[in-house]
């Protein structure tokens, strides 16, 4: 699955193709056009969604991460994620504290050239179009928003976990204890299942997500892949990327460069 | 063995009673207070997000719906041996489906918001198919019970086992399918689990029986007809080399098929869980029963076949630890051909122990379950009476 | 570890507590029944103490809000988080904005603006578990 020609490639040709964004990505129905509203600067920051309007479906959020450009022993973005939501690590055990945001370090063991390279990236809720979490959560609470940002509805979780049971990215974590120092933007709270969610409150302000704005390497693209023009679907077009166990064929909305 | 007197028989009995609602109201308690503190008093993490309240949930609900078929064989193949033992063998499915949802439901992060898992409802998920099938699993026990117990019902009783009987196979298939659906984790997501979870609770579900059917007629200071505990016990024989059967298939197409040979070198040889495996599951709940229930010196033997009813019992919960828990210390496979290492212990094996709240959580589940039938059984007249002439008969004719 | 031993430990007391804690809970649970018929006319006579810290309007009249203020925000809840409508006049951050007390910059707490009602009415408020009640509250988080 990290080899670039597997479904992945036809999947980004028919993106490029596709071009008015409307791809298999999951959505059904969407007005042709729409996506001209969204203009693709490079890493430009979303543009603030009016009062009193609704997720737009013609958009697909999403990220592409440069490994080659992620440092080693960098946590900038880790800690702008937990910073900006408020997740702290102070249980005993460490298993049990929520991690939104993780940095994995990667050692190819495969034979040939690349064995023993090491490769560094961020992991986290990969916002598939496809999402195993939602399709099995018992009271709907795993959701799918219109503008393909996957999130928890906390208001309807009752704390099962089958989410985290079917997640393959372990992107979830469940909240082990009583919290009392969120961020009023951020609600977060004991006995409910919570994940990366790309920073919605920001998005919906027009700002980056978090994580994106604090690497300072520029590791980190958001965007619309939908829109054909911005910079994200076209980097995604033009250069070989990967989508984390590809085989389940998830469709992840985080695509990863230089693995 | 030992018979109570009539007296000592009463007291007994509130003794056990009051046993049984001790626990049930200490794990109640312990669930409480894992509520109050959240999950962090238990051993589970973001790792292992089950433990061993789940373990002991499922084989209270796989078995549940086995203990049924007893009732189902007499009713719906119209055999008369297990006809008697058909009320039993409903309140005992009742008993034990009670324990375990209890057991779910309390470990539930937020229980307090039971209430929105019964109002909302997602049709694509299969633990909400499995809010829709117990309930009405109930309805249909019920029904069943009183078909069989009232006289003017009982011409209905054929229709409501039968009803009872395809229900149960649909709540079996639904919670093997819990697992059969989980494709991200390597020890789940395979087709076989569904039929295997019914033949699973077939299994336990009659060990149960025969456990639960022992103890009662040691009680009463009654012997089992030979010729009954007999038919049981081929029966039994049958249905845990079917299990065992199913597992050894299980293993050899995640190794061979599925390409799991990580996945497998894991569970089989090195891990924790290979002694659970061959020595808790293998041994003493497969091989050690089957040689006692088809050895000369003590397939005859009453004592020897409920003895290897409960190994069968003992060997289930290995075998469901084993499958549950193992398959999630497992580490998640993100980047095949990759060591992978991070903060949040992705690459490394997880090992999990039981803390004291879901213990108690998970014994105060067996113990509603216990107590349920215990007062059932009493205030109902449960204990099968059985028509030796009329079964004899009955015997020669299907054989 | 030590923590983790300390919290274990800790069991058989917390227990206690728990189920001792449960009874006015139960208590509560069976207040909680009548208690919609007396929000139903939000004039009756004796109240609790309500302060304004921020005088001014709120987002409706008075009596429309003692009586509608919890489905406006159930409804408001769901219209944010799953259709993503953001900057309507309901929402929960808003709310705490304006009744914060001035003293402890909080909605909760002795005789603070959300918490002195709902004892009052012996009706349990579960969104404090999550939001944030404290208004201008900044998050710090911590690093893994
Ligand atoms: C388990 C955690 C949790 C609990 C408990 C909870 N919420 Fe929320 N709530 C959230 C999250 C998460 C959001 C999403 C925040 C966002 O995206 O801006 C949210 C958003 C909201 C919003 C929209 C945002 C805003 O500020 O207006 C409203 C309204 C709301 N909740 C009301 C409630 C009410 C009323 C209750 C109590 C009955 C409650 N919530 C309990 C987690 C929770
Ligand atoms: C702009 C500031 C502001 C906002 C925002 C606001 N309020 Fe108010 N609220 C007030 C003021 C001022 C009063 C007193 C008005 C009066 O007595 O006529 C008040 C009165 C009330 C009352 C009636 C109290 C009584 O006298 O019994 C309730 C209930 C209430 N608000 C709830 C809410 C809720 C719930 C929200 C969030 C959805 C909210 N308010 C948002 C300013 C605000
Ligand atoms: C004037 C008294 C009063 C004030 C002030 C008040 N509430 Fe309420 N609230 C009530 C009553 C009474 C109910 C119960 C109504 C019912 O059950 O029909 C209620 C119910 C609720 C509910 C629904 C609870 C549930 O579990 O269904 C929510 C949510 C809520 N209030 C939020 C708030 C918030 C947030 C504030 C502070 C901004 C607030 N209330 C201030 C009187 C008040």
């Amino acid at each position: 699955m990290t080899s670039p020609q597997t479904p992945d490639n036809a999947r980004r040709k028919f993106i490029a193709a596709a071009g008015a964004g409307v791809a298999g990505l999951g959505f059904t129905a969407i007005a042709p056009g729409l996506h001209l509203m969204a203009v693709g600067e490079a890493n430009a920051a979303p543009t603030p969604r009016k009062a009193g309007e609704p997720a737009n479906p013609a958009v697909r959020w999403g990220l592409l991460i440069d490994a080659n450009k992620c440092a080693p022993g960098c946590t900038k973005c880790i800690d702008a994620c937990h910073t900006e939501n408020g997740v702290s690590a102070n249980l005993p055990d460490p298993r049990q504290n929520s991690q939104w945001i993780r940095k994995i370090e990667l050692v190819d063991r495969r034979p040939g050239k690349t064995r023993g390279h090491v490769t560094q990236l961020p992991m986290m809720c990969q916002h598939c179009a496809e999402p195993p979490c939602v399709d099995v959560c018992p009271t709907g609470a795993s959701m799918k928003r219109a503008d393909g940002i996957v999130l928890v509805d906390r208001h309807t979780c009752i704390g099962c976990r089958y989410c985290m049971m079917a997640c393959p990215y372990k992107a979830r974590s469940f909240v082990h204890a009583p919290l009392n120092d969120q961020n009023p933007e951020v609600p977060r709270g004991k006995g409910c299942v919570e994940s990366c969610t790309l920073c919605v409150h920001r998005i919906d302000k027009g700002q980056q997500p978090a994580c994106v704005e604090s690497c300072p390497e520029g590791a980190m693209t958001f965007g619309d892949l939908n829109d054909a023009d911005s910079a994200i679907a076209k980097r995604i077009a033009s250069v070989p990327t990967t989508q984390v166990r590809a085989d389940l064929r998830l469709n992840p909305g985080v695509r990863y460069e230089g693995l | 063995m030992f018979t109570p007197k009539p007296r000592q028989e009463e007291n007994l009995f509130y003794l056990l009673a009051a046993i049984g609602g001790l626990v049930s109201a200490i794990g109640l308690a312990a669930a409480l207070y894992m509520e109050h503190e959240g999950h962090v008093v238990t051993g589970m993490n973001n790792q292992i997000v089950w433990g061993l309240p789940h373990v002991v949930a499922i084989f209270l609900i796989v078995a549940a719906s086995g203990v049924l078929n007893v009732a189902s064989m007499g009713s719906v193949f119209g055999r008369v041996l297990y006809k008697s033992r058909a009320p039993l063998s409903g309140l005992l499915g009742i008993a034990m489906l009670s324990g375990g949802l209890a057991i779910i439901m309390l470990d539930l992060g937020r229980a307090d918001r039971i209430i929105v898992a019964m109002t909302h409802f997602n049709p694509t998920s299969v633990f909400g198919w499995n809010v829709i099938l117990y309930p009405v699993f109930y309805a249909f026990v019920g029904i069943y019970l009183w078909t069989m117990m009232e006289r003017r019902m009982n011409p209905y009783s054929k229709v409501a086992g039968l009803a009872t009987f395809i229900w149960r196979i649909i709540l079996t298939t639904g919670t093997g399918s819990i697992f059969a659906f989980l494709v991200a984790r390597q020890a789940y997501g395979s087709a076989l689990l569904a039929p295997m979870f019914i033949i699973m609770s077939f299994s336990w579900g009659l060990a149960v029986f025969i456990v639960v059917q022992a103890t009662m007629y040691a009680w009463n200071g009654m012997q089992l007809p030979p010729l009954i505990l007999q038919r049981m016990k081929n029966l039994l024989a049958t249905l845990v080399a079917a299990v065992l059967y199913f597992t050894a298939v299980l293993h050899l197409v995640s190794a061979y098929f599925a390409k799991q040979t990580a996945f497998e070198y894991f569970i089989l040889v090195d891990s924790e869980f290979s002694g659970m495996f061959w020595i808790g599951q293998v041994l003493i709940g497969s091989l050690l029963p089957l040689t006692l229930l088809f050895h000369p010196a003590t397939r005859a033997k009453v004592a020897w076949i409920n003895l290897a009813a409960a190994l069968v019992i003992v060997g289930a919960f290995f075998q469901l630890y084993v499958f549950i828990i193992g398959g999630q210390a497992f580490p998640l496979e993100m980047f095949p051909g990759y060591d992978i290492k991070s903060s949040f212990f992705d690459g490394t094996v997880d090992h999990y122990s039981a803390r004291l709240p879901e213990i108690l959580l998970a014994l105060g589940g067996v113990a509603i379950a216990f107590t349920m039938t215990t007062i059932g059984v009493r205030a109902l007249h449960f204990l099968p009476q059985d028509d030796i002439a009329e079964l004899e008969a009955a015997i020669r004719i299907t054989d | 570890m030590n923590k983790r031993e300390a919290i274990f430990s800790a069991f058989p007391l917390c227990l206690c507590v728990s189920v001792v804690r449960f009874v006015p809970f139960a208590l509560a649970l069976l207040a909680v029944s009548p208690a919609p018929t007396f929000a139903g006319d939000g004039t009756r006579t004796d109240k609790p103490v309500i302060e304004i810290a921020k005088p001014g309007k709120c987002i409706a009249p008075a009596e429309e809000m003692r009586r509608n203020h919890m489905d406006m925000l159930k409804h408001q809840r769901d219209r944010t988080l799953r259709l993503g409508i953001r900057g309507e006049p309901v929402t929960l951050n808003g709310c705490i904005e304006c009744h914060a007390s001035q003293k402890t910059g909080s909605v909760l707490g002795e005789g603070n603006f959300c918490q002195s009602c709902h004892a009052y009415a012996a009706v349990k408020l579960d969104c404090f578990e999550c939001h944030q009640p404290k208004a201008g509250f900044k998050a710090t988080g911590v690093k893994p």
